[in-house]
């Protein structure tokens, strides 16, 4: 029930905006703070899951809600949280809470922040419902609700090129949406059920293999776009470059993860023939987008730009991790999943940061120096990098380095070699990762300066509440990666048809 | 026990953030306590944040350094009597300390019981190998975590007086005790995976503490590339753990260890070899050796600590660690010696011409780091971890020294100083003794430890291709009799060498007349202390290893190594001698240019990793731009011709329709007849 409380405070949050503005929330203020106040409100409730949460069995699916819905096609409203679910539950409501606390002083830049607020509620709804629901047609409900919010977003507050990235957002994954429905189909009306848990179970028995493989590109596919996997993931730099800083970190820190846990929840269990059949070609796309990402960083001029790509080469862990189908790289693709929605949405923070502040995102034209100019912002973008770049000891190393020992033994049917090969070839992308995030700081963080010492406005108290717990969260997970890893484990083995 | 080693480990790391976060804080704490109590406020407080100064702010070869201000050297000491009030410093030291006090309990008490103690926190599960969060101490560990806290030590205390006026010290300390957690982490860990961890964030600190001056672009491109260079090698070496792990189904070092007899000798030779990139990276080995004279810009305090007695050292101490492993994979160990030989060779000749001080220190590090590896590829692991330890205390010692030296003639070159062992006797005494190590003479520490490799790799030499003679003397790794003679021959020209470059510093050092404009005098107390206190152990360390029969001085290789010494020292002597005012290194003629630049290393890099990269990077952004994403903004083009052309069709003529229409009658009718 408490699920269904979780989706229903976001959605009555964004209904009651509908209200005449001179009866409720007359002003933009208000409407802010009534904006943080609903999202910490599921924040709070989604502490709650965790609370109630049973972490000594998340092979479980637990505090189910199933009712039905429309019985005529098998539909019913069956939500429920296990270990692979919650952590990105977590993480959805937290960034999106922050969001809102860092819109209270940071609104973007004009437009009604009645909409906004809206926007970012209806949005809310849209991806936890998509991490909680458990009926095929559920998800891509809510999977398609995240769309409209996010294109609103992208084309009314983002930045010159605000149309055209916003069009190329919505149609491209709108494609993917009708590959990923055609695939649902095509499972659901093989096996006969919608339902996920019992797809799950049944490790595709009742499927022919033609159907499986068939499924499991479609279903791939369209994930891939929203991943977004080398090479259909043209849609995203545009995006996050054009996005309002709370568009960026929600797209990047939220919805990309849409894409692999769909593979993780979906693809991998319910069609595991095609998977083993794909799973080459997905871990190849994956090292592809690793060297790829970080070899257009190293040469990128624009500063979100530059972080939307490292996204792909992140991502392209994670889609690797999936690959190998193993358990230890699942844990890895979902480990990599929070990492990186705690740091790449930190990094967009601070971009927008770096952007409100010197009035441009261009590398050159920011110059050097700014740890003389503002030194506490320079200091949290060198620590995301840091993190960014897989550091031990913080978050993201655990994701990239378990992703590789996956590599190294890949499931029974899969060739090693080309395994071996991708795990090489994906650790020396890693090198290179690392050498665009020192690039970037050695060359804004570093160097002489012509603004004086303290030119550069000071951090606000509500960019501290928003960064610090993120900053916080990622030190964490990465001193003490077993919070996680305890959680994914076991299910991941079931959901890989193993003990 | 294992409480114990937790602790050590935990003291640095939680006064890391400490320091970082609450340093200021406490300073102005105690200045408001002490301001009071003083009476009248005292002008130095330091409430207000001093000037930079920059005592070494990387030259390029050939630049001056700027002068640092001297009025701070004058009067009393200024840094000690602020030392009560200077929060950051007190918490990095306080820790430090108390880290050095566990260190040695832990050291003597497993002196006194030797053997493994082990302890395992909890298993992280990975869905594979599960990862054990657990410490081991054992004699090995015990002695190397010891080592690294003295010197940690040592370096914070040094630090106060050598960065007084550095704006940053707070970030510097923090930094400074980061690195030591990390280092006690690689030395305790008793998981690979752990030690790794350890490893890499060591990397991190030492990519901040290089670029600690990071206005200038010099030191972060030094930084960066230190940073890189490792971690170029680091994808080897975890690749190499997981060869092993996923080998021995634990990441446990003890587990892996035991299942070596069980391993495939060909994992086994690959994962060592793997590791072994690590270790080239990060013990500075050829042919990932070139950071680490680019390093030299940090801070000499930094270079102390990271880039010669502890962090370089750490490479050989994992091969010490995981000996069992490389003894089994000979390939290894043969490859390991010749890239040992190649280092030391080729760096002491590099050092030969340097016109930094800290550059010769530098590259005499990389030489004394391929000792090690060559004493570990010979078989004579005690000699070469007695070597590390010896190393540690007598580079650590050299480097603090020529930070007094720089400090007070604000110059990093050789070229501008000159007689300074009458202004600064203390400093001279201690470099002379820690110089008499380098080059290995008795009866210092660096003598003892040197000779035990050199005689190790004599037996060697000698036993090699010799099987089943019934040697009683120490076992030797199977690796082919050439390499040995080649490891022993290097080692013996090396000492020469070193005696050269070693007699060249301290000549152009301290002899001869004063050739830059500063007011020689000695550096600030707390700094001549630490380094007249580290002149103790380096002179004396060499006696502990009588109790072992292996590392007792042995008649022919000591002679033999004193005799090239000789040599070496005497004729950079003599050609000193002629003209002291001058550089000996001039008389290398062509050779100079080609010793200084290292044997146009970096240029090679430069040409085959980083141009092409860089040019690869150029290409993905415009083919990124061009083909893929044109391909998917040309969908947009297409649909619209696609749409146009079918719109041609729909004219909303109904005569074109009907004639459409009776024509696709005909078409059928006329199909009809003739099909059926």
């Amino acid at each position: 029930m408490i699920l269904l409380v979780t989706l229903a405070i976001p959605l009555a949050g964004a209904l009651a905006l509908l209200l005449p503005r001179t009866r409720f929330l007359p002003d933009e203020e208000s409407v802010r703070r009534y904006g943080a106040a609903v999202t910490g409100l599921v924040l709070l409730t989604t502490v709650a899951v965790a609370a109630a949460f049973d972490h000594g069995d998340p092979r479980r699916m637990q505090l189910e809600v199933d009712w039905s819905w429309a019985p005529a096609i098998g539909l019913r409203f069956h939500l429920g949280v296990d270990g692979v679910s919650l952590p990105l539950v977590v993480l959805t409501a937290l960034l999106t809470f922050l969001c809102s606390i860092y819109t209270l002083r940071h609104p973007p830049a004009e437009g009604s922040a009645r909409l906004f607020t809206g926007l970012v509620l209806a949005l809310q709804v849209g991806m936890l419902g998509t991490f909680l629901a458990l009926d095929l047609l559920l998800f891509f409900v809510f999977f398609e609700v995240v769309l409209i919010p996010m294109y609103a977003v992208i084309a009314l507050w983002g930045g010159p090129g605000r149309r055209a990235a916003a069009y190329k957002f919505i149609l491209y994954t709108l494609l993917g949406s009708g590959l990923l429905l055609v695939g649902l189909l095509l499972v659901a009306v093989n096996a006969g059920t919608l339902d996920m848990v019992a797809l799950a179970e049944r490790h595709g028995h009742g499927l022919t293999p033609a159907v499986q493989i068939a499924a499991f590109a479609l279903i791939g596919l369209g994930l891939a776009i929203k991943v977004p996997m080398w090479p259909l993931h043209t849609w995203l730099p545009d995006a996050h470059t054009e996005a309002p800083t709370v568009g960026s970190v929600l797209l990047a820190g939220v919805l990309l993860k849409m894409g692999t846990y769909g593979l993780v929840r979906i693809a991998l269990p319910a069609a595991p023939e095609g998977a083993e059949l794909w799973a080459p070609w997905l871990g190849l796309c994956a090292v592809i987008g690793i060297v790829y990402g970080s070899l257009a960083c190293l040469a990128q001029r624009d500063l979100k730009r530059l972080i939307a790509y490292s996204s792909i080469g992140h991502m392209g862990f994670v889609l690797l991790g999936i690959a190998t189908l193993t358990p230890v790289g699942v844990n890895a693709a979902l480990f990599g999943n929070i990492a990186h929605g705690l740091i790449t949405g930190l990094l967009f923070f601070l971009a927008g940061a770096v952007k409100e502040r010197y009035g441009t995102g261009e590398l050159n034209a920011l110059g050097g120096g700014m740890l003389t100019a503002a030194p506490r912002l320079a200091s949290f973008l060198t620590f995301a990098a840091v993190a960014s770049l897989g550091l031990p000891g913080l978050a993201g190393f655990w994701g990239e380095m378990l992703a590789l020992l996956g590599a190294y033994r890949p499931a029974a049917g899969l060739p090693r070699e080309t395994f071996v090969t991708f795990m090489a070839v994906g650790a020396l992308g890693a090198v290179l990762t690392a050498a665009y995030f020192l690039r970037l700081l050695a060359t804004i963080t570093h160097g002489r300066t012509e603004r004086p010492a303290g030119s550069v406005a000071a951090l606000t108290r509500a960019e501290y509440a928003a960064w610090v717990p993120l900053v916080v969260l990622t030190l964490l997970v990465g001193l003490w990666p077993k919070l996680l890893l305890d959680l994914t484990t076991a299910p991941v083995r079931a959901l890989l048809g193993g003990g | 026990m294992i409480a114990l080693v937790s602790l050590t480990i935990a003291l640095p790391f939680c006064a890391a953030f400490a320091g970082m976060l609450l340093g200021r804080r406490l300073s102005r704490t105690l200045s408001a306590r002490a301001l009071p109590a003083a009476g009248s406020a005292a002008p130095d407080a330091p409430t207000t944040p001093l000037p930079a100064v920059v005592p070494d702010a990387a030259p390029a070869p050939g630049d001056e350094a700027r002068v640092p201000e001297l009025s701070r050297l004058a009067g009393p000491d200024l840094a000690l009597r602020r030392l009560p009030r200077n929060g950051p410093a007190l918490i990095a030291i306080a820790s430090t300390a108390l880290a050095t006090l566990l260190a040695l309990i832990v050291a003597t008490t497993v002196w006194l019981d030797p053997g493994t103690r082990e302890g395992t926190l909890t298993l992280v599960p990975t869905g594979t190998v599960d990862i054990a969060i657990g410490l081991q101490a054992d004699g090995l560990a015990a002695l190397v975590g010891l080592m690294v806290c003295l010197v940690a030590l040592a370096v914070q205390i040094y630090s106060v007086a050598y960065l007084a006026e550095d704006p940053r010290y707070c970030s510097y300390a923090a930094f400074v005790s980061l690195f030591t957690a990390a280092m006690l982490l690689v030395v305790y860990a008793a998981d690979l995976l752990l030690l790794y961890v350890g490893w890499e964030v060591m990397g991190i600190c030492s990519y901040f503490l290089i670029g600690h001056h990071w206005e200038d672009r010099a030191n972060s491109r030094a930084a960066v590339k230190a940073f890189l260079m490792t971690r170029l090698g680091d994808v080897g070496f975890l690749i190499g753990i997981f060869a092993l792990g996923i080998g021995a189904g634990t990441f446990s070092i003890g587990g892996v260890l035991d299942a070596v007899p069980d391993l495939p000798a060909g994992t086994l030779t690959a994962a060592t070899l793997l590791l072994l990139a690590g270790v080239a990276g990060k013990s500075a080995q050829f042919p990932l050796h070139t950071w680490l004279p680019d390093a030299m810009a940090g801070p000499t305090p930094i270079s102390a600590l990271i880039h010669a007695a502890t962090m370089v050292a750490a490479g050989i101490y994992v091969i010490a660690r995981l000996y069992p492993a490389f003894w089994a994979a000979p390939a290894s160990l043969t490859v390991l010696g010749i890239v040992a030989v190649i280092s030391m060779v080729g760096s002491a000749l590099a050092a030969l011409a340097q016109t930094d001080l800290k550059r010769v220190l530098a590259y005499s590090t990389i030489s004394q780091l391929a000792y090690m590896a060559a004493g570990l590829a010979v078989g004579a692991q005690t000699a070469a971890v007695f070597h590390l330890v010896t190393h540690g205390a007598f580079k650590a010692l050299l480097f603090l020294a020529a930070g007094s030296v720089i400090l007070v003639a604000g110059s990093n070159l050789l070229g501008r100083y000159g007689g300074l062992r009458r202004t600064m006797p203390i400093t001279f005494w201690a470099m002379t003794v820690g110089y008499a190590a380098l080059i290995g003479l008795p009866p210092v520490s660096g003598f003892f430890s040197k000779d035990s490799i050199i005689e190790g790799a004599r037996h060697a030499a000698a036993t090699a291709g010799r099987e089943g003679t019934g040697d009683t003397a120490a076992a030797v790794p199977d690796i082919p009799g050439g390499a040995a003679w080649a490891i022993y021959i290097a080692l013996l020209v090396t000492v020469g060498i070193t005696a050269a470059y070693a007699m060249r510093a301290w000549l152009m050092t301290f002899f001869g007349e004063q050739r830059g404009s500063f007011q020689a005098r000695e550096a600030p107390a707390l700094m001549t202390w630490t380094v007249a206190a580290l002149a103790v152990p380096s002179a004396v360390l060499g006696f502990f290893g009588l109790g072992a029969a292996e590392l007792r001085p042995h008649l022919v290789s000591a002679g033999l190594a004193l005799l090239w010494a000789a040599g070496g020292g005497a004729a950079a002597y003599l050609l000193w001698n002629r003209d002291p005012a001058r550089d000996p290194a001039d008389r290398l003629g062509p050779l100079r240019t080609v010793f200084d630049r290292a044997f146009y290393l970096d240029e090679l890099y430069a040409a085959l990793v980083v141009r092409p990269v860089r040019a690869a990077a150029r290409a993905v952004v415009v083919a990124d731009r061009r083909g893929l994403d044109a391909l998917v903004v040309g969908t947009a083009g297409w649909s619209r011709r696609a749409g146009g052309a079918l719109r041609r069709i729909q004219t909303g003529n109904a005569q074109s329709y009907l004639t459409g229409l009776l024509a696709g009658v005909v078409v059928i009718a006329a199909g009809v007849v003739i099909l059926l």
